[in-house]
């Protein structure tokens, strides 16, 4: 093979590899000056989100390592988060003193609900993704038992602020003034006027530092081994089923902060909404990244963060100048959120069955068998 | 002792418990003055009107396609009838006839490629289907929009364009099977017969179905497909052919729920759907990968029963409305349940 | 050598399962340094001597076992294969257990990696220490070097050859200071020629450092390469134990197949082979894993039963599964001078031919479903019986009563224990539900029939009856039956020929009549020059 060759497989190597975000780099690209946005506007966009949602993104990688695929239950982790939230502005605890109380609030909470949500998925080996997405609708459920039911009631609640106008149950949205952006803000720089929420960056920074520190870990090793064939981890002696439920409750714990954060950007919770698209919007912005059901690694998390919301923000304004609604390019970014996934999943399923065959091919012994005819 | 034991495994634990709550709800129902002929009514209408949804799980997870989460797929297909059929001015009985013969076309296409999808990713069926039916159900949304309708029944009045969310159905074909024969006593009891007769009749085709060749050979499929294929049997083509009977199923469901609802729900109303229909059937004691009419029939009327039960036993009773978070517990914990028990011995 | 303390003493081993006596008084020492070659049929008992070594599971939960394991002089019992590995024994399976998405390293030190201590995991725990892979890639090199190959230990092994994935593994076992003794459960089986030479001259290399190796295989001749003493089972019991260098390849392969081979075993008809061709397999290679066929030549004639034995993962259950379509298979088949195509499950039975599969559960049953319908299910769909057609053909309506009637008949005729035609097959016993197999097989009528370890996994009494109710039926209707089994003595009782497969191929083919020697060497592949002699009965 000559050189020139091999640069030109690399090349396309590179371009099938990241086949996702460039399409959507250059869907963007057209979508971009159809919108009209300014690029100042739109740098100020991504980095507020960035902030907002990166910490989520990076809360589905550790389920993916250990081969438990998308991690649909990292709703619980942020229903967790609001019920911390919640009670913390009850308590009337304000700043950022209220946002790390609400935080460790809500870490008991959110390792119970990981542990409920790691035993469930052991139970369904071979279809997490879909359980862990029902199971999210179960929860959904119970929190909302608990939330609009409960609470005022069983549990008490002075602030009356919260309390919908019968006596009981949490209103449907709750500001919290005292915690808006209190994270965001907390170290203040401002470059070419755009406002950079510094202390919300060091926090993602850290969890970087965290993942990629775990990945050399024993727990993290065995995660990796555990997500390519469990029947051979279990037989070197690792327990499997513990490491699994041990992933499950991290990614749980770091989506409960994960929405903490997120909601700290937004200054309101939709107690009965606010958490209802996180999984979708998170797993959507990691494959947009380039990121696969069995792969995915921090830039992806990046990439896919400042793609999927570049999209998210232009779309409604190019579908009005390009099909005279707004409302086009609504339903457009919502389509593609869940195709995208819809792709993700439907090619993973297909190389995995490919790759069983292959596999099974390559224990049928030498390759000697004679093709007459 | 040990036969109740047996009793509470193989019913399990959610079922069992399923089945008291709505038992308490009844015996609750007249002390705290509700109505138990309209509540009766009320289960029986739902059940007319949800029976087909949940009908149209059962050739796929016979064929062990799993539960059919993609039932949106099905659903959108039937809102393509119902809106050509009102596009094109049909009314009545003749609308509603209309309505699902053009569905059906666009159920078997939709159905068909939807099955040669589930052949290529055997074993992750469910997790696909019910992306499957999200995507597609988001890129209806659109096409509602840009799709040339004109009736000014059907789009926004103030020079807007495309579909109105909601489509009322009168003057086109509002509880046409409802009101066909119904009986009714007193002011607040009456039987659907029409909606009620033509479940009875979707119900036997699909009886007879599996009564035939093609139909045994899905079971055969379904139960195991090794002993399918060393039979003979096309695996491939029997799984697709349970796709699109689980599609058509699921348009004909849907239009006859909108005769009964008298609205037609475009955008986001399939959405969610394809949920209390799996609930329903798991709860009438059907598995991931088996399913039957009797399971179908017990199930959405349990299902039903409780919807109906629980907003106006529970209201009555504590004056909160509770009803959406016991739907949510019970359908989602149903099928949670089921996800986690899903084991095929002979693998 | 003999004068020090062998490493692994089995004393007086004895094991039932549910009455079924599998190994009896079992004594096997093995030295240091030594390689032992352990020889047998399969259900000659190897497995579950080894099993009974490492402590798995399956032995403590059927009942135990009676004698005694030592190691190094000391009795040990071992609960799981862990203690046993913390004493130094390893295994080396025939199936890979590797992770494919880890390097040689990560694999030769799984859940024995070096580990760096940290503060955070004084704080949480060791699971959160660091790995040190500088430090294992040096001990996994190490290891590789003992074994004397040249493996790149940053190479993933999803990229390996074959014969560098069982090397990986035996670097697995051997990386550990502990290690001392090793057994190798066939692991030529996947490997080409000059692989297998490759990894017996390791286990040399090996032997010389002091560890001790148990080495299993069927290739006789792999033994006599490596081995310093042959161990020979049968049927649970050591008929031989000898120096390599005082016996020879014939003499082990008569005494491994040897068995109660009495004279009053053959008591078939003689064999007629004026009568016409049924089917003719030409030159067939299937793709079946584990049981791979490579060029299979034969001819069985009308009325015949015709046995195929062989030692298992030799490709004598290919044949039947490539020759139905359920595995992707080549070259030629003909029934009745018609050519069958291949790969393609319907038209084999089209043809004429029906399949009892050996995978009883797997392939051969409708678990869920009632028994009537597993017997009928293949005939309705493979040729329309059982049907009724409505509205002129357009419908093809289920006759439950015919299927019902068919299935009482067949539970009269083969005596099938059941409480009626609607009880579910996975309630009834083993053999019961071999004979729903043949039952369903014969529903079809067919032309030639083949039946694969019909035997299997079932008691006495029932596999007598199993075997009584296909002669009858070869009798009755002059079918043509192609038996595939394991078990030699079954063969011989039964059948008319019996060919012997080898390595995907037909070693030879031989007279029910035939010595053990004769057989004993077909299985071994040893006489493959000289087979013309005995192939001459073909």
């Amino acid at each position: 093979m000559t050189k020139k060759n091999g640069f030109k497989d690399t090349i396309s190597h590179l371009f099938i590899g990241n086949a996702v975000p460039i399409m959507f780099i250059i869907l963007i690209a057209i979508a971009i000056p159809l919108s009209g946005f300014s690029t100042r506007y739109l740098i100020e966009e991504m980095v507020t989100r960035l902030g907002r949602d990166s910490f989520l993104v990076l809360s589905l990688l550790i389920p993916i390592m250990a081969g438990m695929g998308l991690n649909f239950g990292i709703v619980l982790g942020a229903m967790a988060g609001q019920i911390g939230i919640i009670l913390v502005t009850n308590w009337g605890v304000s700043g950022v003193g209220g946002l790390f109380l609400a935080m460790a609030v809500a870490t008991p909470l959110a390792i119970l609900l990981g542990w409920i949500a790691g035993i469930v998925l052991n139970h369904a080996k071979g279809r997490e993704m879909v359980t862990s997405m029902i199971l999210g609708f179960f929860i959904n459920g119970v929190y909302q038992l608990v939330v609009l039911y409960f609470m005022g009631k069983i549990i008490p609640i002075s602030n009356s602020a919260l309390v919908l106008s019968r006596g009981y149950g949490i209103r449907n949205a709750i500001d919290l003034k005292g915690m808006r952006q209190s994270l965001d803000r907390l170290i203040p720089l401002k470059i070419g006027g755009i406002a950079v929420p510094v202390a919300t960056f060091i926090f993602i920074a850290l969890l970087c530092v965290f993942i990629w520190w775990f990945a050399k870990t024993k727990l993290g090793h065995d995660m990796r081994a555990v997500g390519q064939d469990m029947s051979v981890s279990e037989n070197a002696g690792i327990k499997v089923e513990r490491t699994r439920i041990i992933a499950i409750i991290l990614s749980t714990v770091l989506a409960c902060y994960g929405q903490i954060i997120f909601l700290q950007n937004i200054g309101t919770l939709n107690t009965y909404n606010s958490h209802d698209q996180t999984a979708t919007f998170a797993i959507a912005a990691l494959l947009i990244g380039g990121a696969t059901v069995a792969k995915a690694s921090i830039p992806n998390v990046f990439v896919g963060v400042i793609l999927f919301h570049l999209m998210f923000v232009v779309a409604p304004k190019a579908g009005k100048q390009l099909m005279g609604s707004a409302m086009i390019g609504e339903y457009f970014r919502v389509f593609v959120s869940y195709g995208i996934i819809a792709v993700s999943i439907v090619l993973y399923a297909w190389k995995r069955s490919n790759e069983k065959e292959r596999s099974r091919r390559s224990l049928r012994g030498e390759q000697e068998i004679p093709k007459t005819d | 002792m040990r036969s109740i034991r047996r009793f509470i495994d193989t019913a399990g634990w959610p079922r069992i418990i399923i089945g008291l709550l709505l038992l308490s709800l009844f015996i609750a129902a007249p002390s705290v003055g509700v109505r138990v002929d309209q509540s009766i009514t009320d289960t029986i209408v739902r059940f007319g009107m949800n029976g087909i949804l949940v009908l149209g799980m059962i050739p796929m997870v016979q064929t062990g396609c799993g539960l059919n989460f993609g039932l949106p797929l099905g659903i959108i297909a039937g809102l393509l009838g119902a809106t050509i059929s009102i596009e094109i001015g049909l009314t009545g009985i003749a609308g509603f006839l209309g309505a699902i013969a053009l569905a059906i076309p666009f159920a078997v296409l939709l159905g068909w490629g939807y099955g040669k999808l589930l052949n290529r990713v055997k074993g992750d069926e469910m997790m696909i289907a019910t992306y499957v039916g999200f995507s597609s159900v988001s890129f209806m949304c659109m096409m509602w929009m840009l799709l040339p309708y004109h009736s000014p029944k059907m789009i926004w009045g103030y020079g807007g364009s495309g579909l109105r969310t909601t489509i009322s159905l009168d003057g086109f074909w509002p509880h046409i099977l409802d009101n066909f024969w119904a009986i009714r006593i007193g002011r607040n009891f009456m039987i659907p017969t029409g909606m009620i007769l033509f479940f009875a009749l979707m119900a036997l085709i699909m009886w007879a179905f599996f009564h035939t060749k093609t139909g045994t050979a899905m079971t055969a499929v379904g139960s195991n497909p090794d002993y399918a294929r060393a039979a003979g049997i096309n695996v491939d083509k029997m799984r697709t052919i349970s796709v699109i009977m689980s599609t058509v199923y699921g348009a004909i469901g849907i239009l006859v729920y909108q005769q009964s609802f008298g609205f037609i729900q475009l955008y986001n109303g399939p959405f969610y759907m394809a949920l209390p229909a799996v609930a329903a059937i798991l709860i009438g004691g059907a598995s991931v990968n088996k399913a039957n009419i009797t399971n179908a029939v017990i199930g959405t009327f349990l299902f039903q029963g409780i919807l109906t039960m629980t907003p106006s036993v529970i209201n009555n009773a504590i004056q909160s409305d509770l009803s959406e978070v016991v739907r949510i517990i019970v359908s989602d914990g149903m099928i949670v349940y089921a996800l986690t028990r899903a084991t095929r011995k002979s693998r | 050598m003999t004068e020090q303390q062998p490493v692994l003493q089995m004393q007086d081993i004895t094991k039932e399962y549910f009455g079924n006596r599998v190994l009896t008084n079992v004594c096997l020492d093995v030295n240091r340094g030594e390689i032992l070659g352990l020889v047998g049929e399969n259900g000659a008992g190897k497995s579950t001597l080894m099993n009974i070594l490492f402590g798995m599971s399956i032995i403590a939960e059927t009942g135990g076992y009676t004698g005694k394991v030592c190691i190094d002089g000391k009795e040990v019992v071992f609960q799981n294969p862990f203690d046993a590995l913390r004493a130094g024994i390893g295994m080396v399976h025939q199936e890979f257990s590797l992770i494919p998405g880890f390097t040689a390293t990560e694999n030769i030190l799984l859940n024995g990696e070096v580990l760096h201590d940290n503060i955070v995991a004084k704080l949480f725990g060791p699971r959160l220490k660091t790995l040190d892979l500088p430090e294992m890639r040096s001990i996994a090199e190490k290891s590789i070097e003992l074994l004397g190959v040249e493996i790149n230990p940053d190479t993933l092994v999803a990229e390996m050859p074959v014969g560098h994935k069982q090397f990986t593994e035996l670097a697995r076992e051997i990386h550990r200071p502990e290690m001392k003794l090793l057994v190798l459960d066939e692991p030529t089986a996947v490997l080409t020629e000059s692989e297998a030479q490759v990894l017996l001259t390791s286990l040399r290399r090996l032997a010389a450092t002091g560890i001790s190796i148990i080495f299993i295989t069927h290739r006789l001749q792999e033994i006599f390469d490596v081995c310093d003493r042959i161990v020979i089972l049968r049927d649970g019991q050591v008929v031989k134990e000898a120096a390599t260098r005082d016996t020879d390849i014939v003499q082990v392969a008569e005494l491994m197949v040897g068995r109660s081979m009495s004279a009053k075993s053959v008591a078939t008809r003689a064999y007629d082979e004026k009568t016409e061709t049924v089917i003719s397999i030409d030159h067939l290679w299937v793709d079946m894993p584990g049981e791979t066929v490579r060029d299979v030549t034969l001819e069985v004639h009308k009325g015949e039963i015709f046995g195929i034995g062989g030692l298992a993962g030799q490709g004598k259950l290919g044949i039947p599964n490539g020759v139905m379509g359920l595995y992707p298979a080549g070259g030629s088949v003909t029934v009745h001078g018609k050519p069958i195509p291949l790969n393609d499950p319907a038209a084999a039975l089209a043809a004429g031919m029906a399949f009892v599969s050996e995978d009883r559960r797997g392939v051969g049953l409708l678990l869920e479903e009632a028994l009537d319908l597993n017997i009928a299910s293949t005939a309705m769909q493979s040729q329309n019986k059982f049907i009724r057609p409505l509205l002129g053909g357009l419908l093809k309506w289920r006759d439950d009563k015919a299927i019902q009637d068919v299935a009482r008949e067949y539970i009269e005729a083969l005596d099938i224990k059941c409480t009626g035609t609607s009880q579910r097959v996975e309630e009834l016993s083993g053999g019961n539900q071999q004979k729903i197999c043949l039952a369903k097989a014969f529903a079809l009528q067919p032309d030639v029939l083949f039946v694969s370890e019909p035997t299997r996994g079932i008691d006495v009494g029932a596999k007598a009856r199993v075997l009584e109710a296909l002669r009858t039926y070869n009798r009755k209707n002059g079918t043509t039956i192609i038996m595939i089994s394991s078990e030699l003595e079954e063969l011989r009782s039964i059948c008319d020929r019996i060919a012997i497969v080898d390595e995907g191929r037909i070693a030879g083919i031989l007279p029910p009549s035939a010595t053990a020697k004769e057989f004993g060497l077909l299985m071994i592949g040893k006489l493959k020059g000289e087979g013309s002699e005995v192939n001459s009965y073909a």
